[in-house]
């Protein structure tokens, strides 16, 4: 799955709810080892638009690519039309999601989440998952939960679980939907930590829904703003924060700042 | 009034069980414990039916659930039992039917079949319900790690459902135990097929009824208190609090209905 390209091509991207246009044609590039924080009033689309990119919604036009192959469709005499099960699984194998509210399998210890989709996915032998899931727990700062149920566990300990069952998979693609914003104030900082680890010493590619501004600046290559189903304005950390284009991010800033 | 109770009766059948009555027994618990095994099994297959992407497997589905559910019970057993030989000419079902290892009354073969299919049709609902009551984002997460629907069912979905198909499953296992009386009525002679025997010869009506009543309860009594272990050792893993054996017990007498806490 390798290839000199951008890791992410979306090109034209539209999503309806109904009769609710939530996507009016978004267009994006991620490059390798880049950090792309997405930031938006609620219902510009920025949640959807993540979710597309590992299919969990179908898209109405445009077309998305990961590491150069399509997302969900396949394309027969020039039409796309829904790809089988079995490839969206495979692709989605090499893209990982951080939800809002965790998701953890909450029948599973936090090492068998970690384990689950390495063994049952990728049929890796339990001996060599478990101690690349322990060694994924231990960077996540949680080298004495293993056995741990997530009930047990803190938000910020599920969520940095949730971040270390997605790497099990050594995805091309990390994409992050608020993941702090369902978090106690004071179990954020972990989070983010482990974020920042990701981004700044790892390279790995990310993008991350966020109102985390203090995130941002640190941790981001590009800034992309959307309101209403649109990407309006995009650009570096610095440039971005400091004097946005578009009057509609000024005052989004002003808001959130 | 009270005098006319021959007492020594009920006690003899209270303690002093004879062998046809165990044998009786026996059946009731088999046929009940089969013919609920058959139930879950036809209600998932038919609960996934009902999931299907494919229209005619969904139609199948709700045909199943409305023929089953809605016409009488005695009637399908009726109709599985004689039905094949009545409408079409061939036995459908031998005397005997004949399993390798063991024999099978083929009245009780009949009896089991109808009860479970009858059953399956229950099953499918609760089964459904407890599927839906998993958090959507079950399946999501599981999908977004790269399991393809029926891996994600199995390993993710479905364990979590079973804690909310486990207590409803309960109270449907108590009332099949009861029902399968039913299957006296194609000459299954089980726990009230024995009583009913006893009564038809000595006239004994209130004793035998009694004295069978009470062997209905200790059944159900006893299935409550397995139902009350199993459930608690399905929350272990998501709560931490076990209940004492005092609240089990406890548990395991109250309305079955009540206990049904914990679902949503």
């Amino acid at each position: 799955m390798s290839s000199n390209g951008p890791v992410l091509r979306a090109e034209g991207v539209e999503k309806r709810f109904g009769r609710l246009e939530v996507l009016k044609g978004v267009s994006l590039e991620v490059n390798p080892r880049e950090v792309v924080c997405v930031i938006g009033p609620s219902g510009s689309g920025k949640t959807t638009f993540i979710r597309c990119i590992n299919h969990l919604e179908k898209i109405d036009a445009g077309r998305i690519e990961v590491n150069g192959h399509l997302i969900g469709y396949r394309e027969r005499s020039g039409k796309l039309v829904e790809d089988t099960e079995r490839n969206i699984a495979r692709q989605r194998a090499e893209i990982g999601m951080v939800f809002q509210r965790f998701n953890l399998f909450p029948h599973k210890t936090a090492l068998e989440n970690v384990i689950e989709a390495p063994t049952h996915v990728r049929g890796i032998a339990k001996d060599e998952a478990v101690r690349q899931g322990r060694a994924l727990l231990e960077r996540v700062g949680l080298a004495d939960k293993f056995d741990t149920y997530p009930g047990k566990l803190s938000g910020g300990q599920q969520q940095r679980v949730a971040i270390a069952r997605a790497l099990a998979m050594n995805p091309a693609l990390m994409l992050f939907d608020e993941p702090t914003s369902a978090l106690d104030p004071e179990v954020i900082g972990e989070v983010l930590d482990v974020m920042k680890a990701l981004a700044l010493d790892m390279g790995t590619t990310m993008i991350v829904v966020t109102h985390e501004m203090g995130f941002a600046r640190e941790a981001a290559d590009r800034m992309v703003m959307m309101d209403d189903g649109r990407i309006i304005e995009e650009g570096p950390p610095l440039h971005f924060f400091d004097s946005p284009r578009e009057e509609r991010t000024k005052r989004f800033l002003s808001k959130i700042l | 009034m009270l005098a006319a109770v021959d007492w020594h009766i009920l006690w003899q059948r209270i303690f002093h069980p004879d062998h046809v009555f165990v044998l009786a027994l026996w059946r009731t618990i088999y046929i009940s414990v089969l013919a609920q095994t058959l139930g879950v099994v036809l209600g998932l297959i038919a609960a996934l039916m009902r999931m299907s992407r494919f229209f005619p497997l969904r139609l199948l589905s709700g045909a199943y659930v409305l023929i089953f559910r809605g016409t009488p019970l005695i009637v399908q057993i009726f109709f599985v039992y004689f039905g094949a030989n009545l409408l079409f000419g061939f036995t459908l079902i031998p005397r005997t039917v004949d399993f390798g290892v063991f024999q099978m009354d083929g009245a009780a073969f009949a009896g089991i079949l109808a009860l479970g299919i009858n059953e399956g049709a229950y099953m499918r609902e609760i089964i459904r319900a407890g599927i839906d009551a998993v958090d959507r984002g079950q399946m999501e997460a599981a999908k977004s790690v790269g399991m393809p629907y029926r891996l994600a069912m199995r390993r993710i979905v479905l364990p979590q459902a079973t804690r909310f198909i486990i207590p409803p499953l309960g109270n449907e296992f108590n009332n099949m135990m009861k029902t399968s009386s039913l299957v006296f009525f194609i000459g299954v002679t089980e726990l009230f097929g024995d009583a009913e025997i006893r009564y038809s010869t000595t006239f004994k009506p209130v004793e035998y009824f009694l004295a069978v009543a009470f062997w209905y309860l200790v059944l159900t009594t006893v299935w409550s208190l397995i139902q009350a272990q199993i459930e608690r050792k399905l929350a272990v893993s998501e709560r931490g609090d076990e209940l004492t054996f005092r609240e089990r017990v406890a548990a395991a007498w109250l309305p079955a209905a009540m206990r049904i806490r914990g679902t949503p």
